[in-house]
This record gives C-alpha cells, structure tokens and sequence, in this order.
C-alpha cells in the first residue's frame, strides 16, 4: 500500500502532464496520438533504441541521485549544472595531460601531456577526478550554508554561472586545439576510455554508445540506497533533513551534514563526466550538458528522491529526450520541444501535488 | 583626439549601460514585489521569454510595438498566474514550479513558432518601423519607462496601504493575516505584477534590442535580476544601482573582447562576466552588509498553521 501511495503522485502527474501536451499539440493542429506514439515507441523497440535510452537515462540518474541526497538533508542542489560542468573539464585535462596527448597542429608535433599513463591508473585516476571536482563544486555551496547561512539555492544557481564561464574560459584559451572551430577541448589520450557495451556484445549497433557508466549509475542507486539506510552517516543526514533542530538535539552537527551531503551531491552529479567524457565523447566539448543537470531536479522529483524510484523516473526522462528527435522529423506541426515542456508540466504537477501524498 | 574617443568611449559605454540594464531593472523590480510579499520568484527568466516570445509575435501580427509590448506583459502576467496558483493554492515548493515555468519557457515558444512560422528557432523579423522607437538612436523608450518605474515602485511599496500589506505579508503572514490582510488575494497580485514586469523586460530584448524572437534569447538575464534583488536588499533604488551596475559588466565586455594586450592576447571577458554571481555570494554570505530577506520568503501560508 505504501508503495502504491508513493507512485501515485507521481502517475498522476504525468498523465495529466500528458493530457496538457496533448491540449497544447491540439491547438497547433496536430494529432496528439500520433505524436505520442511516435514519442514513445521509438525507446524500447529494438537494440539500437535500448541502448540510447539507456545511454540517455545515464547522466540523468547521476544528477537525479545528486539532487535527492541533497534534498534528504534538507537542500536544495540546483547547481549540479555547474558540479558536471567543473567535473567533465577536469577529468579532460587529466585525460590529456596524463594520457601521453600528442597532436599535430598545422603540421608540428605538440606534445600537450606530462606523461602516459597506463589505462590501469589512468581510468581510476580520471573517475576520482570527475568524482573530487563535482564533490569540491559542491562543497562550496555546502561550505556557505553551514558558515554563514546563506541560501543554497542562489549560491548554486550562481556558481552554475561561475562554473559555466570559467570551463569555458580555459577550453577556449588553453586546451582547445587551435583551428578548431568548435569550442572543446583536446582529445583524451586513448588510456582514458572506458569501455562500450558495443565493443564486446556484437548484436549492439557500432553507432550506440552506451558504456560501462551506465552499470556506475546502477551501482550509485545501490550505494547510495545503502548510504542513506544502512549506515549511521546516512541516518545522521537524513536526520538533518527531517527535523535541524531535533538532530541538533540529538548531538549531530547539521553544519557538518550540509557540507557532508552537498559534496556527495557534487560527487555524483560530477559522475556524469565519466559517462560523457571517458565513455562517449573522449573530450571536453562546451556545453554538452543541455540541462542535464537541472532535470536532474524533475528526475528527483518526480522518483521521490529515491534511488529507485530515481532510476524510473531518469528512464522515463530518456524516452522522451530519445522520442522527442523522431517527433521532430515525423510530424507535421511538433518540434521536439514536445519533451521539454512535458517535462516542465510534469514538474509543476508533482510539486503541486505533493502537499497532498504527504498526508 | 585622443580626449574626444575616450569621450565617446565613455558615453557610448554609459548608454551600452543603460540598455544592458534595462531588461534587469524590469525583471527585479517585478521579483521585488513577488519576493517582498513571501514568495521566490526563480521564474524571473522564464516570465521574461514568455514576454519577450509574445511581444515578437504580437508586434508581427499586428505592426505596433506597444500593442505587442501590452501584449507580451499579458503573456507574463498569465503565466505569473499559473505559477502563483500552484505555489500559493496548492502550495508547491517555490524553487520547483518556478523551474518548471522556466522549462515550460524553454519549450513552449519554440513549439508554437514551429508551427505558426515553421521555423522553431525564431520569430519573423519585424520591420524596424515597428519596433519600440528610440530616442538619439541611443535610448528606448523602454529604458525610460524602467527608468521611471523605479520611483513609482518605490512610492508603491513604502507610501500606499497596498505596498504596507505586501511588506507585511513578506515578514510576518500570520500578523497581516489577524490584521486583516488577504493574504493570499495580496501573493496572487504580487506574483502576477512580478510577471508582467519581468515580461515587460523581456518584451524589450524582443522588440527594442533585436527585432526578433530567438530561442533562449533571455540568456539568464532572469537569473542575473534576482542577483541584483538580492544584492540591492529587496529594495527598489538599490536594485536601479545593482541593475545598472551589472548592465555596466555586460556593457564592459563589448569593447574588452576588441582590446588586444601588447603581448598579442586578448582578455578574456569570462572573467568580466562571472563578476555579478561573485558578488552575489560574496554579498549573501554577508561580507558586505548582511543581506536579509523577507522573513516569510519561501514558505507556503495556511491559515490551520
């Protein structure tokens, strides 16, 4: 029964989510059956689908994990945007300069790295990157609160900005090659990738790049389900979120716990960069991220800041983000805006909703 | 000569200034009366496409920019509407819903220029005889209006019964509540000024600075706003002197991104542009005057509490 008044918010939201889309397709004079037909049967039909959507949900749960652990000690990580952002960059940089880099640049050798290091230390050396950027990113705002009590929810949205331009900054100025008319980094050196799924099961399309990531989020459900359950820390945070003052109370340092979760959250929400950059594009490129981590916020949201119910809902998420490219080519009227203001719909009616699955 | 180019150097960055700040005068001001009744406006950005979206459409269709600007401050009063119906009827989390309008913001125009115009990245272009009309080829009619609204805001919140109650409100709901203020009839009307505004500002990135709609045109001057609010105390003539000085940071980066050092580099204007959000930290962590909201900033009002 309990479970069942969990999910049933949520369902409701996205039916009625659903219901709105369709209105607002109907008044552009489409049929919104179709549209949703085509939205969501292009996810799950063949290999080629699973695995995009799969590869898709990937960053989603690790934003969508990074916002829930912050939530269950009472914060507010709008700032994961900016946690992926320092983490993708700096896992690049070590990439290249731990991966032995040598580029041809208008005919000349350049050496970019310091070293090559072999994939056996590289891998783990650039995941721990990825993991201590996002964690430092998110420490700070952590750090603020606990100190001086200022809001979390500003100071994140600020050093989203921060994050945003600085990363820019040294692509642009430092480690873009130059020439490139686009704005990303050098590759990584080949030590640093890490593996496809499609490099050792021959059914999966070569054009699918889902990788070993995805098995990292699952295994950060896991963890993070344990985390918060399983262990005194866990309790401790939760405790924090639940009732600041009681906790405090009790002998645990809220102070501590807002810093504690915040850099967890910046952890996994810096996670994505091992998806991005050692699984799938093996640079930096500026501004990958469309969003991703401020769906991270619906993803949440919408699982009940679950690591469970978190994975569904980054699923859910990547049907639409995977869905939404076929509307746009298939319809007449649709763009694949589509998925966008679902998404936004369901947001509004899960947090509207929400004061009545509490009672 | 060389006294006369720093001359138009400096004029000509005091007008860049001005219009910079335009939109963001617009905007915080609106979230001033959202914010100073008790209720986060993270929707500022979101409020600003949908008038800047509307506005484009309408100056189009109808070829006069000030029913286009009516127009696109409706839009933005709407969807104020919606966001203050799910956060004060059904109390939904303020940061939440105001995301979500700014999703829905993100997606909403594209789609319905997509259909309309059959190009989802922008809006027609409207003749420049149509556009919100600018005096000395330097200063919008829009800049005047925000100018001019600083002084009517600020008698609005410190002279009238109105602005009284909204302060109120902001502070201590339950006191204005047992005084006899509506407390939520007093949050709808905030919220729904804070969006036509902010549309207001939005309106004329639109239909004053460019002459056309394009995606994401806002470019987190929302988000830009709400630092000045929270930089200017939730004030109105400090936020004209925060908005101002931002619009001066932007203005600033046009002629450094031109400037080459003698060394052959040029000076990155990313570091011009973080300055605004380094300061807003730097202010909220209370180095420079302790910056306080409103007391009730942020929390739902039920009258069983």
């Amino acid at each position: 029964m309990k479970i069942l008044r969990e999910i049933l918010s949520p369902l409701i939201a996205v039916i009625a989510a659903f219901i709105v889309g369709g209105l607002i397709i109907l008044a552009i004079k489409d049929n919104p059956f179709e549209t949703y037909r085509i939205l969501l049967a292009n996810s799950f039909g063949s290999v080629k689908d699973i695995g995009w959507t799969l590869f898709l949900a990937t960053p989603l749960i690790f934003t969508g994990l990074a916002v829930a652990v912050a939530f269950r000690c009472g914060l507010f990580n709008i700032g994961a945007e900016g946690q992926l952002y320092v983490a993708s960059f700096a896992t690049a940089w070590v990439g290249i300069k731990f991966g032995g880099v040598v580029l041809t640049i208008f005919g000349k050798q350049e050496d970019w790295s310091w070293t090559s290091l072999p994939a056996i230390i590289l891998v783990p050396l650039c995941v721990l990157t990825a993991v201590v950027a996002g964690g430092l990113w998110g420490a700070i705002p952590g750090y603020l609160r606990a100190r001086f009590g200022s809001s979390e929810v500003i100071n994140t949205i600020m050093l989203n900005f921060i994050a945003i331009a600085m990363v820019s900054y040294f692509t642009q100025y430092h480690y873009k090659i130059p020439g490139d008319p686009i704005l990303q980094t050098a590759p990584i050196g080949e030590a640093a990738y890490i593996p496809q799924f499609r490099e050792y099961f021959s059914f999966i399309p070569p054009d699918v790049p889902l990788n070993v990531a995805f098995l990292l989020a699952i295994l950060m459900c896991v963890l993070v389900y344990i985390f918060l359950w399983k262990t005194k820390w866990g309790y401790e945070l939760r405790a924090v979120g639940q009732n600041s003052s009681a906790a405090e109370y009790g002998g645990i340092s809220p102070q501590r716990q807002m810093i504690i979760a915040m850099t967890i959250s910046g952890a996994l929400a810096g996670m994505v960069a091992v998806n991005e950059v050692l699984g799938f594009r093996h640079n930096y490129y500026d501004g990958f991220s469309a969003e991703l981590g401020f769906l991270g916020i619906a993803v949440a949201l919408l699982g009940r800041n679950h690591p469970l119910g978190v994975f569904v809902a980054a699923l859910f998420f990547a049907v639409l983000m995977r869905g939404e490219i076929f509307v746009d080519a298939f319809t007449r009227y649709v763009s694949k805006d589509i998925g966008l203001i679902l998404q936004a719909v369901v947001i509004l009616f899960v947090a509207s909703l929400q004061k009545y699955s509490k009672k | 000569m060389s006294d006369f180019l720093s001359f138009a150097l400096v004029s000509s960055l005091i007008f860049s200034s001005i219009r910079f700040a335009t939109p963001l005068i617009f905007a915080a001001l609106g979230g001033m009366f959202s914010e100073r009744s008790g209720v986060i406006n993270i929707a500022l950005e979101g409020l600003m496409l949908a008038g800047a979206f509307t506005a484009a459409v309408a100056t189009y269709e109808l070829s006069n920019p000030y029913l286009g600007l009516i127009c696109g401050v409706g839009a933005g009063a709407v969807m104020a509407a919606v966001y203050a119906v799910s956060v004060i009827k059904f109390e939904a989390d303020q940061v939440v819903a105001g995301f979500a309008i700014n999703f829905l913001m993100m997606g909403l125009p594209q789609m319905i220029s997509g259909a309309v115009y059959d190009s989802s990245g922008s809006t027609p272009q409207i003749d420049k005889a149509f556009l919100l009309p600018q005096f000395f080829n330097q200063i919008s009619i829009s800049s005047i209006f925000a100018l001019a609204l600083v002084p009517l805001c600020w008698y609005v919140l410190y002279k009238t019964p109105f602005g009284l109650r909204l302060r109120a409100t902001g502070e201590n709901p339950s006191a204005a509540d047992a005084a006899g203020v509506k407390v939520p009839n007093l949050r709808y009307a905030a919220v729904i000024i804070s969006g036509a505004l902010a549309a207001a500002g939005g309106a004329y990135l639109s239909i004053g600075q460019s002459s056309l709609f394009t995606r994401g045109m806002t470019a987190g001057r929302g988000f830009i706003a709400l630092a000045a609010l929270i930089l200017a105390k939730w004030r109105p003539v400090p936020v004209l002197l925060a908005c101002l000085f931002f619009g001066f940071t932007e203005a600033l980066t046009i002629p450094l991104a031109g400037i080459r050092l003698e060394s052959g580099e040029t000076i990155p204007v990313q570091f011009v542009q973080i300055i605004p959000y380094v300061l807003t930290i730097i202010v909220l962590a209370g180095f420079i005057g302790l910056s306080r909201a409103p007391k009730a900033l942020g929390i739902p009002y039920s009258k069983e509490k």
